[in-house]
């Protein structure tokens, strides 16, 4: 057994009950919850907390409860690290295996890239400027890649417990504190529902129904993320997956809907200027004519993109002491990149590494160097990426990562529950799923049919292909799903 | 597939439906606690349904069988 890898790539697969489930929550609380909840309902209203919150507390346990359990007793059973590991022996391929590696990681990097953006936008509006952009990025960049170089699987999972523990704990008491620096909440909404610019925020009116049934598709991406997966490894005991999966929804409840609250409510701080320039911007925006260049038009959605406003409410009304606890929390919530570039590296050391021989060759120390070499090459592309990427936070996540995703967990449910699946629907799915995401990023309105998002027909061909593609080819032997308990 | 399977799935499907309330699509009011939109509050309510149905699933429901062969193999070492 591959004692030196387990303990750094899976902390020896022994976290505690608490640490697993704090953990597992706090891997999934990037920048893009803290800062692009609150960035995207304060400009698009109430509907962002049923958008992905809501949506995420149903589906993400669920997914848990019916795949992290079984991916935990196979990873026991067979000593999987990966999920590519568990296909390679279920579909009984190896090649296949390797393509789905590099879709998933490609997949993975954009993931990346928004925790390094997110740092170095969460640290610029913490320190009101005096952080430029670029110098909280690669603080943040610097950090993660020393804390998972030496800590492994066991630092991340302290510093993603960390920041949950903080904000459960803290994040009511901001709620409070803002509140009533802001002259009580039922004043807040009364204001905003009595001008006409900012009552729609506060329904749904402004948003499809059916982009909003789109939305209960992403969550699924959650058990298909590599972090994820891998994460569901770590727990001692399948029973820790108990308390996790029903305490989950009210983590996302105690965490998301202040975010979102906070982010719509920002809207009334017409009196502070950082706020009342993104209004304007955001107006302008809104009665600019179709003429109007990209550049401009671009440079007035970054002026009112709201991705700061939740460490602007700290700083405006918060006392020292507070914005300073939920200021590392929010740090420490941006640095959830960790789990994503630990995860990168435990897939590339062990999927490709060691499935071609490295690990045979050069030994398992080698094995674990070559990992934490990884580490540092993926954050420094990643930092490079972050600093020329244009897009908000919000957008670049969804477009490319949580899309592309959630239609990869048909290789999950196939490879787990349908015994008629093969190797060659596996690789009907993951060229797919590259060629869609491709073409959704490059297409403006590709696959967005019938008013849908692109990630609902995304993963509905992939699990037509799926089904078609292995009805047509041959299943794995008799031997090999017998060890799957079919 | 037996009355249990299909009670369980019967009601994942129930919640799954009642995520788009479209019922309260066009409306702030009432506020709930004098100020959380009924829209807001809906979906924070909503959490907490998923979080009672993710109890009942684990007594109904839990994979039992994983649980016995990771203590057995755990005997083992």
């Amino acid at each position: 057994m591959d004692h030196k890898a387990e303990d750094y790539f899976l902390a020896g697969r022994a976290l505690g009950p608490m640490v697993f489930l704090l953990s597992l929550f706090g891997t999934n609380m990037t920048a893009f919850t803290i800062l692009g909840s609150a960035g995207h309902a304060f400009a698009n209203g109430v509907v962002t907390f049923g958008l992905m919150a809501s949506s995420s507390a149903f589906v993400i346990p669920l997914t848990l409860f019916f795949v992290g359990t079984r991916m935990w007793a196979l990873g026991q059973r067979h000593g999987f690290m990966t999920s590519v590991q568990m296909f390679r022996d279920r579909w009984e391929c190896g090649h296949i295996g390797t393509v789905i590696f590099v879709v998933q990681a490609v997949l993975l990097v954009p993931y990346i890239i928004i925790g390094v953006m997110g740092g170095g936008t969460a640290l610029r509006a913490i320190t009101g400027g005096v952080v430029p952009y670029w110098l909280g990025g690669a603080i943040v960049a610097l950090v993660v890649m020393s804390y998972v170089f030496f800590g492994g699987m066991r630092g991340t999972a302290w510093v993603n417990t960390f920041q949950t523990v903080l904000f459960l704990s803290f994040g009511a008491v901001a709620l409070v504190v803002i509140g009533r620096g802001m002259g009580g909440f039922p004043a807040v909404i009364e204001s905003l529902l009595a001008s006409p610019t900012t009552a729609p925020l506060l329904t749904r009116e402004r948003f499809s129904t059916l982009a909003f049934f789109s939305y209960t598709f992403i969550p699924l991406s959650t058990i298909a993320f590599p972090h994820i997966t891998i994460f569901c490894l770590t727990a001692r005991r399948v029973a820790q997956f108990k308390r996790t999966v029903v305490f989950y929804p009210l983590c996302i409840l105690a965490i998301w809907l202040p975010c979102v609250f906070l982010g719509v409510a920002a809207n009334a701080m017409r009196d502070v200027p950082r706020i009342s320039s993104k209004l304007e911007a955001r107006q302008t925006l809104a009665s600019a004519p179709a003429s109007m260049p990209a550049d401009d038009r671009a440079t007035l959605r970054r002026q009112a993109a709201g991705d700061d406003v939740v460490p602007i409410m700290l700083e405006q009304y918060a006392p020292l002491w507070l914005a300073g606890i939920l200021g590392a929390g929010i740090m420490a919530a941006v640095m959830a990149s960790d789990s994503q570039i630990l995860a990168l590296s435990t897939m590339f050391t062990e999927d490709v590494f060691a499935f071609y021989g490295g690990k045979t060759r050069f030994g398992e120390r080698i094995q674990v160097q070559t990992g934490r070499l990884f580490v540092v090459i993926l954050t420094l592309i990643a930092y490079a990426v972050a600093m020329r990427a244009p897009q908000g936070i919000f957008d670049l996540a969804v477009q490319y990562g949580f899309s592309g995703y959630s239609a990869l967990s048909v290789l999950f449910f196939a490879a787990l529950f349908w015994k008629r699946s093969t190797k060659w629907g596996a690789l009907a799915v993951a060229l797919w799923v590259a060629g869609a995401v491709v073409y959704s990023a490059t297409t403006p309105g590709a696959l967005a049919w019938f008013g849908l998002m692109p990630v609902v027909p995304m993963t509905i061909v992939a699990a037509v292909l799926m089904v078609v593609v292995s009805q047509l080819t041959r299943s794995p032997g008799r031997d090999t799903l017998a060890r799957y308990g079919m | 597939m037996t009355t249990r399977a299909l009670a369980v799935a019967a009601a994942i499907a129930l919640l799954y439906a009642l995520h788009q309330d479209v019922w309260f699509w066009r409306t702030a009011r009432p506020l709930v606690f004098g100020f959380l939109p009924i829209g807001l509050a809906y979906h924070g309510a909503y959490c907490i349904a998923a979080a009672l149905l993710m109890w009942i699933l684990t007594k109904v429901a839990w994979p039992q069988h994983l649980e016995d062969a990771s203590i057995q193999r755990e005997s083992e070492r």
